[in-house]
Formats: structure tokens, C-alpha cells, sequence
């Protein structure tokens, strides 16, 4: 490999690479877009029209755009073999936890390309989307259902928006109350970033709760925290230790004693959909990752969407857009009327999550719901009592939810970290679980198994994990150390990709300057 | 159940293991008050044909744009998208994977996402683009804390030419805060924000082409700002656009936000969609959401991995830039497909095929004594109806034609803007598409 000044790759590197170190033939690197691609090349037909300036107001784009272009043969190659360097769950248990990587059912996908879904327009006249609408009012209603909630907001793109969007609400709440002065939000320590980062952004003071030695957080803990300038409890239930918090309902009676709201975080409500509803807790909003419980996909990152449920007291200050009914006839009330918190986004939110997650639903039914719950719950379990031996369990006190938390206690003196252990795992062909987080433990590792694995891929994950366990404890260091060694690549140098950003393609003569 | 894998004997065979009379006990900690004491008003499971039978039946009920002549835009366009995208995109590896937390196993969407940021950045004409954002409003939305943290000023004024729902985004996002001024609406593509600009001014966003169509001057609204310290971030919701007006970073823009949604997404009912977010590079410390930089392996071999995530936060907590944690991966990658399928040529010539159909309607709708109040335009115009258009849109509606978009939709309970219809035209709007509407207008207006 060639190497400029600053000793930063400037070439497609050379196919050197040790047999042992991956399956080559099937995984071979693949050349940027910008090193195959030209601006002769295209993949598009279309006819060359000639334009006039008339109507350009001298703005037509002198310089080059210098976007390489590709054929439809050739870009279907690029983009095939640059996902076969991607795991996926449908190629392998993605244990992720507190992520809940799930099948993803293709009928979704297929639902969501119908032309009445996929070819609407999000300013048509609501006359010529009626089935759009009730689909949005069906989903709502399951969200409903499932919650035992008032309203829900359904625009949202993502989780984090979702909970911009319950603390939104919460605080037009106070507003309203005229306790706008209420200035402090509390936070437990193993609540997922985006809690403090979306309290922070309304303005809040972050307070944090500490969790007691079983890592749920006390009632009197809260209580003790409480007082007329605590606007909110950010609270995550199941919490991210994979506990149910079982003082709940006493703590949301406290928090409301206390003039105060409870936004639960609800990413981890595929533990208990369809069997506990977060309403009969004592709620006033909690986001819904549909890209997490009703499966619609990651896609390597996006997109989300997080439809907000709300309780009676939150509900008049929802967002818009909204689906009104008036008869058979639905509509969409589009501008903030007195107490709504405003509009998050343009248009009306992921309708095209809204069609796969309502799909999901359907597939599934009420039944369906509870048991993938209680199997993601049994499945998470059973890894503990499989794996319980051999890995620290942090918090033992009760049962497990749909995750179970690891610390890194059991590799204490082995010289390997938990990162080495996760890089370990990708060898044995897993993908890692949650590491370093919560932030409650040494060194967490959070497995989420979800409802779609079976007793067979368990079983195998089981004996991989006991395996690279025993190995740890005899002090094989150099397979964690080294690890990965059959992915494609070997571990990335991240503080470099930090210190010296390079975050775009330069061809070779630019970069060498 | 067709999704869940166990069988009864594999529940009981490992309730054995845990030590568990039953699932029920597994949930013991929940109290026994809230525990399956409800019965929802919700079906039960059903085979797939069922609910294929269900959602057909919705979407049935809508009127796709596809089935008829369709002139809507304002923010979401209706174009072709290549099949190789959306097979490529259904692909499971990109489909039903991860954030790519663990880059060893994720180059492809990495290497994607390096591509995807260095495409934006040429197509914006800025040094430097984050991995996207939700969309386009959303986008607008954290440029304008973005700018607002980087100069520390709080002032900060959106052009009456900035798409309604961007703007209304916006005020949502800085509700409670001092320093917001919304221009009124200016369908004449009339402004004057440069009068506005003072020392305290973080920032001016303005739209080009705007909400009503006009192309705006950029560059000399970016001297104005700089003058004044102020930073100018623009707003592009037609991204095709760029493949015929001139970049606007090449203009003097300091943060350029667009909806990416017209290059390889559907309209969807208005998402998910994929905004872009790009500016000059000693501002990246500030940026919101994803980066992807290149790095090397421990043998020395090209990878990728996320970056600079100490802005981020799950590290910084509440001392992030943005509480942003998901990009639009998928979106990303399909407008990243579309636009190596495009290239140089293809994306250029797309933009003069948008231009030229909406000059051809332009032309017809004056041609028929409708006033269009566009000098200048890309692919979407204003007209000023002699009667309220929202009337005149249903009409056509209920006769299979989608006119485009009454103004007062968006903003409602001002007289001024009850007449004015936008209009959008694509490559995918043709002669008989243009003859239909005006026809059907003529009869309205009668």
C-alpha cells in the first residue's frame, strides 16, 4: 500500500492478505465508487435534452459535479459484494442488546411497495388517501391497545425523536399548569444516552438516580430526589439491565405526587407487549421503537420511526399532524392548535415503518404479540441459566426480561477485555452483543437473543460463548487479542480515523499534497 | 405462530433448564395487578393471505400517483427510480443490518456511508457531509443549532421562501428560545431578510429553489451574512436541482441541508426520507449525527469505521451536539445507488429533462391565461388562480387529477396566499399529463 504524508492509505490495497485471515475468493475487497466509476458512464438512460437559460437566473452550474457514474452491470456488482462484507441478521443471531434484532418478516417489505402506499404523495388531497389514513389510525389503535394509552403521536422519525417529542409534551404540560419553572429531569445512570441528550436539548438539569445492588432504581431513591423543580423521571422499563422494575407503579404515584410526569424509554418493550401494559403503570409518554418491537428493519442504520403513546394528561399537547375521523370520513389536522407542542418534521412521519409495522401486527395478532414476548423472555433466561456458570451476572436477584447483563468480572487477571471477547465472538461468526453499556457495570456485556432465535441456534450460541469462556480463563490470550482474524478485515484503528479525519474520497494526487 | 420458532416441548425443555415451573413465573417481578389483566380489543394471528387480503384493501383505497397526471411537489417529488435500487436494497446484508458499531464486520455499509458522504459533498459543493439525518426538516432544524453553537449568537431568520413545515420544524425545535424570526410568506420571491442581518445574527436559512419555486441569489445573501458575521445555511428540497444550478457551497454557503428523498426513494406518504447535511470542514466538531471515516486495519489494509462519535451521545451524554442516535441507512444507500447509477452524465441530464417539462407546463399554464409568478424556477412553480385553489385542487381530484398543492394548505387563515396553487413537473410528467391539467383547469375557472 501506497501511503502519503500523513502516512494515510491512498490506494485500493493490494490483495496480500494470509489465507487464514478470511475467505478471499468470496469476500474480496472492493474499490471505492470513486476508483471504478467515471463521468462517461452511466446506469440511467435518458434522452439529452437541450434547455435555455431563460428561466435560470444565471444560475446554471458551471463547475463540473465530478459524481462518477456507474452501469447498471457494474453497480450491481459494486453494491453486491460491498454487502457481503455486512453481517446481517438474516445471515446469523445478532445478540445485540437493548437493540432487538428480530426477523424481519418480507411481507412487510411487501406490503410497503404497494402503489397505494409507496406512490402516495404526503400533500395529496386527504380525499384520495383514505386507506393511508386508516392505516395510520389502525396502527394507533394497536399502539392504543397494547399501552393502555390516551393518544399517540405517530410522526416521530426515530427513537430519540420520539423521546424529543414525549418531553416535548411534558413540558407544554407544565407550561400550561404554570409550572414552567420545573427545570430538572431525572435520569438513572443506566438510562440509554439519549435521555440525558434529550433533556439536556428542552433546557433540563440532569439529575441522576443511582440504581440500588439489584440495579433497579428504589422508590425512596426517587422520592428523595423529588421535589417542585423536577419536571420529569426519564425511565427506562424493562430497565437496561434487563430488569423489570418492580417498584414502578409506586414510583410513578411518587413522581405524579410530586407534580411531576414519568416518560418511560421504551425501547425495550418487546419484553413485555401484548402481556403488561405501560399505562396500567402510570406512564404519561413512552417513544415505541417500531424498528425494534414491530420489526421493521435496521437497514444498517436507519431508518427509525418512534411513534410516542401519551396519557390523558399529555394528550392535548401532542404534535402534528394527527388522523381526525369526522363520521366514515378521515382527515389529517395538520396545524398546531392551543396547547400542541408544535410539528417535529415536515409531512406526517415513516408512514412506509407505519405499513410494516401494522403488518407485523396483523401477522402476529394480540396472541402472536404476547407470546413472541414471552419467548424473547424465556429465550433470554435460558442463556443465563446456560451461561450463568462461567459469566458474572451482576445483578442476580430476580429473573431476567428479554436480556440478560454479563460484567466483565469473570475475565479479571486473563489480561482480555470485554472488546477482545466481543472480537472473538465475530471469529466464532456472531455478531457481538451490546458492550460497555449500561454504563452501571465493568465492562457490560448485554445479550438480547429476541423471540426468532430458535433452541438449536441457542444451543450453538451456548457452546461458543462456554467455549471462548474456558479459553479466556486458561489464559489463551492471543485469540482474543488478535481477534478478529477470519472477517474481512482485522480490528480498525479508530483513534487514527479520529485523529486524522478523513471523511470523504480524495483521489491520490490531492490527498498527496 | 409462522415467526416463532419454538415448539411447546422446546418452552418446556427449557423452563427445565432455568429451573421454571412456566413463562408466567419468568415475569415474577412484575406485579401481579398489571400481569395479563387485560383482554385488548385487537385480532388474533393470521395466515399471511389474510393480512396480504387487509392491507391491499387499504391501499386500494388511495390514490396513487402513478394513476393519473400528478403536479404535486413541495418538498416530496415524484421520480423514476431504477429497479436495480430497490432490489439492491432488499438485499438482506443491507436490509436487516445493524449500525455498524462493529466495523469488522460492517464495511459494506461503511464503505456505503464514506461514499454516500463523499457524493454529497461534491453534489453540495462542501468539504465535508455527516452519514444523514431524518430528513430534510429535521436537518434544517439542527443546522440552525449547529450555527447557533458555533457562533454563539442566538439570532437566527428563515426566509419566507423556506418551505412552511421546515419553518414550523424549526419553531418546534427552538420553542422557548430567544432570536427566531420567520419572514412572512414571499411567493413573489420577494425578501427582505438582508435588511434583517445585524452583529447578534447566527445564522439566515434560506431555500433555493424556494417553497414557491424561485431560484434564489445565493451568493450575494452569503457576502451579506459573512459581512455581518453571520453564517448562511441553504435549504435544498429538490435535490435533482443540483444536477442543473450552480453547487451552493460554490456560492459562498457555510451549511447546506436537503431532502434526498428525489434520488431513490419513493414518496411514502411523506417517509421515511433521507436528509443531507453538509458544511465546511473546520465546523465537523459541531455536526449532528453519523460520520464515517476512513482508517486502516491492523495489517494495514483500507476499512472504515464511525467516527468523531465523542459529538455524540451515547459518549457525551447530555453534553452532545444532538440527541440524534439513527441515521436513514437504508434511504442513504438507495440515494447513493441512484446516484452512481446516474453519474456525471445521467444526473445532469435528468435535471435539464425536469427543467425542460417544467417549462413546457409553465408555457401551457400561461398559454391559458393562468398568471405564473415564476421568473426564474427549476421544476416547480407558483400560480395565482382568480379564485381560491383549494376548490379548483379537489375538483380536479375528484376527476383523477392531482394539480399540485394549495399554498394556504400550509399556511392557512392568510387571504393573501388562498389563490396561489405550486405546481411541480418531472421527467415523469408528460404532453398529455400537461394537456389534462390545463384543460381541467380552463373548465374550473370558467
Amino acid at each position: 500500500m501506497s501511503m502519503n504524508a500523513q502516512g494515510r492509505p491512498t490506494a485500493p490495497a493490494p490483495e496480500t492478505r494470509p489465507a487464514a485471515s478470511g475467505p478471499a475468493a468470496l469476500l474480496p475487497a472492493e474499490p471505492l465508487l470513486f476508483e471504478i466509476g467515471d463521468h462517461d458512464h452511466s446506469g440511467v438512460d435518458l434522452p439529452d435534452v437541450e434547455i435555455s437559460d431563460d428561466r435560470l437566473g444565471g444560475l446554471r452550474r458551471k463547475a463540473p459535479l465530478d459524481l462518477p457514474g456507474l452501469t447498471e452491470p457494474e453497480a450491481m456488482r459494486h453494491y453486491v459484494r460491498l454487502s457481503r462484507r455486512n453481517y446481517s441478521i438474516d445471515s446469523g443471531m445478532y445478540p445485540l442488546g437493548s437493540c432487538t434484532m428480530k426477523h424481519n418478516p418480507r411481507l412487510n417489505e411487501k406490503m410497503a411497495r404497494l402503489p397505494g402506499f409507496a406512490d402516495i404523495h404526503p400533500l395529496q388531497p386527504v380525499s384520495t388517501v383514505q386507506g393511508a389514513l386508516m392505516a395510520m389510525e389502525q396502527l394507533s389503535h394497536w399502539l392504543m391497545e397494547l399501552t393502555n394509552t390516551a393518544a399517540v403521536a405517530l410522526s416521530p422519525k426515530a427513537g430519540a425523536h420520539g423521546e424529543l417529542c414525549g418531553m416535548m409534551a411534558i413540558k407544554a404540560a407544565h407550561e400550561a399548569r404554570g409550572q414552567g419553572h420545573r427545570r430538572i429531569v431525572l435520569v438513572p445512570e443506566s438510562a440509554h444516552g439519549t435521555n440525558p441528550a434529550t433533556a439536556a436539548f428542552l433546557g433540563y438539569a440532569v439529575r441522576s438516580i443511582d440504581a440500588n445492588e439489584n440495579g433497579t432504581v428504589d422508590v425512596a431513591a426517587v422520592k428523595a430526589a423529588l421535589s417542585d423543580d423536577v419536571a420529569a423521571i426519564m425511565l427506562t422499563n424493562p430497565n437496561t439491565c434487563g430488569l423489570f422494575e418492580s417498584q414502578i407503579i409506586e414510583i410513578a404515584a411518587a413522581v405524579h405526587e410530586a407534580g411531576a410526569y414519568f416518560y418511560c424509554d421504551g425501547a425495550n418493550f418487546n419484553a413485555i407487549m401484548g402481556v403488561v401494559r405501560p399505562g396500567d403503570l402510570g406512564i404519561d409518554a413512552m417513544h415505541i421503537n417500531l424498528h425494534k418491537t414491530f420489526s421493521t428493519p435496521h437497514g444498517g442504520g436507519g431508518p427509525g420511526s418512534g411513534p410516542v403513546v401519551l396519557s390523558e394528561a399529555l394528550a392535548p399537547h401532542a404534535p402534528v399532524p394527527f388522523v381526525t375521523r369526522d363520521g366514515d370520513s378521515l382527515g389529517l389536522a395538520e396545524h398546531a392548535g392551543e396547547g400542541s407542542l408544535g410539528r417535529l418534521t415536515a409531512f406526517h412521519g415513516q408512514m412506509g415503518m407505519y405499513i410494516r409495522a401494522l403488518t407485523y401486527m396483523l401477522s402476529h395478532g394480540a396472541d402472536g404479540l404476547a407470546q413472541a414476548a414471552r419467548d424473547a423472555v424465556l429465550n433470554a433466561n435460558y442463556l443465563k441459566a446456560r451461561l450463568d456458570d462461567l459469566f458474572t451476572v451482576p445483578f442476580d436477584g430476580q429473573p431476567v426480561m428479554h436480556e440478560v447483563l454479563f460484567d466483565d468480572s469473570f475475565l479479571k487477571g486473563s489480561g482480555i477485555s470485554t472488546l477482545d471477547f466481543a472480537k472473538a465472538m465475530i471469529d466464532e461468526g456472531y455478531h457481538p452483543m451490546t458492550m460497555y453499556f449500561p454504563l452501571v457495570v465493568q465492562g457490560a456485556m448485554l445479550i438480547e437473543p429476541t423471540e426468532s432465535e430458535s433452541l438449536q441456534t441457542l444451543d450453538a450460541f451456548v457452546e461458543t460463548m462456554r467455549e471462548l469462556a474456558e479459553d479466556a480463563k486458561a489464559g489463551n490470550v492471543g485469540r482474543f487479542a488478535q481477534a478478529p482474524m477470519r472477517a474481512p478485515l482485522r480490528r480498525l484503528d479508530e483513534t487514527r480515523a479520529a485523529r486524522q479525519p478523513r471523511l470523504k474520497y480524495q483521489p491520490l494526487a490531492a490527498a498527496a499534497e | 405462530m409462522r415467526y416463532l420458532p419454538h415448539s411447546a416441548a422446546d418452552r418446556e425443555h427449557m423452563l427445565g433448564v432455568i429451573g421454571a415451573g412456566s413463562i408466567d413465573e419468568l415475569f415474577a417481578p412484575v406485579p401481579r395487578s398489571v400481569l395479563g389483566t387485560f383482554s385488548p380489543d385487537l385480532p388474533d394471528h393470521q395466515p399471511e393471505f389474510g393480512v396480504e387480503a387487509h392491507m391491499r384493501a387499504l391501499a386500494g383505497r388511495n390514490h396513487a400517483a402513478g394513476d393519473g397526471p400528478f403536479f404535486i411537489g413541495a418538498g416530496a417529488y415524484r421520480h423514476h427510480v431504477p429497479a436495480t435500487v430497490d432490489h439492491l436494497i432488499q438485499r438482506s446484508e443491507w436490509l436487516t443490518a445493524y449500525t455498524p458499531y462493529q466495523p469488522e464486520i460492517s464495511q459494506g455499509t461503511l464503505q456505503m456511508l464514506f461514499e454516500f458522504q463523499t457524493q454529497v459533498a461534491r453534489l453540495t459543493g462542501m468539504e465535508v457531509a455527516n452519514a444523514s439525518m431524518y430528513d430534510g426538516s429535521t436537518a434544517t432544524a439542527e443546522a440552525v443549532l449547529m450555527a447557533r453553537r458555533i457562533t454563539r449568537k442566538n439570532k437566527v431568520i428563515l426566509s419566507g421562501g423556506l418551505h412552511p413545515h421546515y419553518r414550523d420544524t424549526v419553531v418546534t425545535y427552538l420553542s422557548g428560545e430567544e432570536g427566531l424570526q420567520c419572514l412572512s410568506p414571499s411567493p413573489e420571491g420577494q425578501g427582505d431578510i438582508v435588511d434583517r442581518i445585524d452583529d447578534q445574527t447566527a445564522a439566515i436559512v434560506i431555500q433555493t429553489p424556494d417553497f414557491y419555486g424561485h431560484l434564489r441569489n445565493v451568493s450575494a445573501l452569503a457576502d451579506a451574512a459573512h459581512e455581518k458575521g453571520a453564517l448562511l445555511i441553504v435549504v435544498v428540497t429538490e435535490i435533482v436541482s443540483l444536477g442543473l444550478l450552480e453547487a451552493p457551497g460554490a456560492l459562498g454557503a457555510d451549511i447546506v441541508v436537503a431532502e434526498g428523498q428525489s434520488i431513490g426513494n419513493p414518496l411514502t406518504f411523506g417517509g421515511p426520507y433521507v436528509g443531507l447535511l453538509a458544511c465546511r470542514e473546520k465546523f465537523v466538531r459541531q455536526m449532528p449525527g453519523r460520520l464515517c471515516g476512513e482508517t486502516v486495519d491492523a495489517e494495514g489494509q483500507r476499512g472504515f469505521v464511525l467516527t468523531l462519535s465523542t459529538r455524540e451521545q451515547h459518549i457525551r451524554r447530555e453534553k452532545a451536539t444532538s440527541n440524534i442516535c439513527t441515521n436513514s441507512g437504508l434511504c442513504a444507500l438507495a440515494f447513493s445507488i441512484h446516484l452512481s447509477l446516474l453519474g456525471e452524465k445521467g444526473l445532469t441530464r435528468l435535471a435539464r429533462l425536469n427543467h425542460s417539462r417544467a417549462t413546457a407546463l409553465a408555457d401551457a399554464l400561461a398559454g391559458a391565461g393562468i398568471e405564473v409568478l415564476n421568473r426564474t424556477f427549476f421544476n416547480e412553480m407558483t400560480v395565482r388562480l382568480p379564485q381560491p385553489a383549494v376548490p379548483v385542487v379537489e375538483a380536479l381530484a375528484a376527476k383523477g387529477i392531482l394539480a399540485g398543492v394549495p399554498v394556504s394548505r400550509l399556511e392557512p387563515g392568510k387571504p393573501e396566499v388562498e389563490n396561489l396553487l405550486v405546481l411541480a413537473a418531472t421527467e415523469l410528467t408528460t404532453d398529455a399529463d400537461i394537456a389534462a391539467l390545463v384543460d381541467g383547469l380552463k373548465g374550473e375557472l370558467a
